[in-house]
């Protein structure tokens, strides 16, 4: 029992420390030359108003340019709550006996 | 919670919150809001009224088959609209692409399709979320 914790505390720390590594060669927040500024979010903000017409941008990104997203994301809505009802919903059998 | 001030503020309050939660979506659009937030704000003035007037009458006016019904062909709504754009010879779910209209900006009807999927999935999550609701509430009993 002693042993796997020591093991288990081993393999937490060096999990940690894989990530710190991977944090540690994040370029610095808010810079200007960051990866994520890329031609992506460039053409976003210059011509979502042409393409999608909507003046949210956030509209048109979500049921526009990424609408295959948005429709998967409703049968993720759907798979939430068929497990909640599954495990939470009395069987009909039980509902007949009230 | 059948107090009678909670019933009467609660007629009072429910169709503002419900014309609130239509604005929300039907605003997408054009202003800050969407339709999974307008959605939480319909779903929530049903919820509302459901806990003040009883659960038996939340189900009554909410019938459990009819929002199955919603909850199962609800993203086959969405792949129908989506279907415009594949008529029209473009790929699927495309909006200026198919040669819709996309409106003057700001305007309720601009944004093409934009309009009829943010309904849809309005009225989706408002519909999941009552289901959730029932569905916790009915299980202890």
């Amino acid at each position: 029992m002693k042993i796997k914790n020591i093991l288990v505390l081993l393999i937490v720390l060096l999990t940690t420390f894989g990530i710190l590594l991977a944090v540690a060669e994040l370029p610095p927040y808010g810079m200007d030359d960051n990866p994520i500024h890329n031609q992506v979010s460039e053409r976003y903000i210059n011509e979502s108003l042409d393409d999608t017409g909507t003046l949210n941008m956030v509209t048109g990104i979500v049921f526009d340019y990424r609408a295959y997203d948005t429709m998967f994301e409703t049968i993720v809505l759907f798979t939430a709550t068929l497990a909640v009802v599954v495990t939470l919903k009395p069987f009909k059998k039980e509902e007949v006996d009230e | 919670m059948r107090d009678f001030i909670f019933k009467r503020i609660a007629a009072i309050i429910i169709p503002f919150i419900c014309i609130y939660g239509f604005y929300v979506i039907l605003h997408g659009a054009s202003a800050a809001g969407g339709s999974f937030a307008g959605g939480i704000i319909l779903g929530l003035a049903a919820i509302v009224f459901s806990t003040i007037y009883g659960l038996k009458k939340g189900k009554k006016k909410f019938p459990e088959k009819v929002l199955f019904c919603i909850e199962s062909y609800g993203t086959l709504f969405y792949g129908i609209i989506g279907m415009i754009g594949i008529i029209n010879g473009a790929p699927f779910l495309a909006n200026k692409l198919a040669g819709i209209d996309l409106g003057i900006p700001g305007t309720l009807t601009s944004g093409g399709l934009i309009g009829l999927l943010g309904l849809g999935v309005g009225i989706r999550v408002a519909n999941t979320l009552l289901i959730l609701f029932f569905t916790m509430e009915g299980a202890d009993s």
